[in-house]
């Protein structure tokens, strides 16, 4: 028997459901297959969005249910414009899921310390919501985001959801505010000396741009957590998303097969190269 | 009730600090209470006292006219409010507000001064404690000038 594996290069064609302006420059697009079912995914995975007659982007998954796909678009080039434009009704092709996931399932038992930066929160949101599904299964969960300024923050309703979960320590910090602000003002590196949360059983997610993550990484190595143990999801201009085409070439590794969620021990050392 | 010696000892600025140290920060030291809007220090003023926040929160402000001011950085329990008194003319930088309720351990910055002068130990201890403070501080200041969440 003759079995149809699908084209990992073929779009399928998924209509857009629900279109929500988040900031301005960034929007989520609920996106459903046109035909046939949602393939399986995982938090951390991302999928290639087709704007057609424009071009493709790999966008990270920010959130899906039984019906579609939540893609978080900001709009800073040509694709991503194009994908931020939709509107409710119209099609897009769509390409995956690829890539690795975030270690939700390998952190069990541990503390995790969830590090958001920017439209980095978008990626995570995922994880954070399958952590906090089966809370009892996690040690202390710490979530701590940085944002522009405080209208720039992602999703304000989901954390506020968060926060009003049981036994979840959530702090944000943005680099700009004014006086109405009550929160923290500072870059999201400071948040983490500040965190409880065992160090030596602890497992740590982080997104958002390279340098904060970069930044993020040493400040939890600084705090005790083992470089094995702190996961970051990079970022690279993924073309092919199965290893192919080479765009995505990180030293050894391609960011969309070998990542995009990467251990921080695997690729310390490269994080420093200026060419890559 | 805890006395000023034992607040002291258990700040984390002073975490490890050898107790004849604390002893001698002591006779600098008072406690103080800031109401939510109530200022810790001015730009332009004396800086002739700096804080050891034990709870609360302090903006750091910079003063715009016409506009309201910017808040370019928080701190919080266990941290240290003011690094001006270090240096000549000894005169702030910024404004510190308190924005919420704030207990804090004030530090009487030329008595500070004086000790640290009389004896070398005690002043090598105390830059010790605050240059890491002060290396961390520009560190994040660089990181928040890169503006790394705006557009690519």
């Amino acid at each position: 028997m003759t079995v149809a594996v699908a084209d990992p290069m073929l779009p399928q064609r998924y209509r857009v459901t629900h279109a929500q302006r988040l900031l301005d420059d960034t929007v989520s697009l609920r996106l459903t297959p046109q035909d046939g079912e949602l393939p399986s995914w995982q938090p951390g995975q991302f999928n290639m969005l087709y704007a057609f007659g424009v071009g493709e982007s790999a966008i990270s998954i920010s959130g899906a249910d039984d019906n579609g796909f939540e893609h978080t678009v900001r709009a800073v080039g040509a694709v991503s414009r194009a994908i931020a434009a939709l509107q409710v009704g119209d099609s897009i092709g769509l390409r995956g899921p690829f890539g690795s996931a975030w270690p939700v399932t390998a952190a069990e038992g541990a503390d995790v310390v969830f590090v958001a930066g920017g439209l980095g929160l978008a990626p995570l949101r995922p994880a954070i919501e399958a952590v906090l599904q089966q809370r009892e299964r996690y040690g202390r969960v710490v979530l701590r985001v940085g944002a522009r300024r405080p209208q720039d923050l992602l999703f304000p309703e989901a954390l506020e959801r968060w926060r009003l979960a049981r036994d979840v320590d959530i702090d944000v910090s943005v680099d700009h505010a004014d006086t109405q602000w009550r929160g923290h003002v500072g870059v999201v590196t400071t948040l983490i000396a500040g965190a409880r949360f065992d160090p030596h059983e602890s497992i740590a997610m982080v997104c958002g741009p390279d340098v904060m993550m970069r930044f993020c990484a040493r400040s939890l190595h600084d705090e005790g957590v083992a470089d094995d143990r702190i996961y970051l999801s990079m970022e690279r201009n993924m073309k092919c998303a199965i290893g192919l085409c080479g765009h995505c070439q990180f030293g050894p590794s391609f960011i969309c097969k070998d990542g995009p969620v990467m251990r921080y021990d695997t690729i310390a050392d490269r994080l420093n190269v200026r060419e890559l | 009730m805890k006395d000023l010696e034992q607040i002291l000892q258990s700040h984390a600025f002073l975490g490890g600090c050898e107790p004849e140290y604390v002893q001698l920060l002591v006779g600098c030291a008072r406690n103080l209470r800031f109401d939510a809007g109530e200022y810790l220090l001015r730009e332009g003023a004396a800086a002739d006292e700096f804080y050891l926040i034990r709870h609360g929160k302090v903006a750091l402000e910079i003063n715009v006219p016409g506009k309201a001011p910017i808040v370019f950085s928080t701190l919080g329990e266990g941290e240290i409010v003011g690094a001006s008194w270090l240096v000549p003319p000894y005169r702030w930088t910024f404004d510190a507000r308190a924005v919420e309720l704030t207990r804090a351990i004030g530090i009487d910055a030329a008595c500070l001064r004086r000790k640290c002068d009389a004896d070398s130990g005690f002043g090598y201890a105390m830059m010790k404690r605050f240059v890491p403070i002060l290396s961390q501080r520009l560190h994040a200041t660089r990181l928040q000038l890169l503006d790394v969440y705006g557009k690519p």
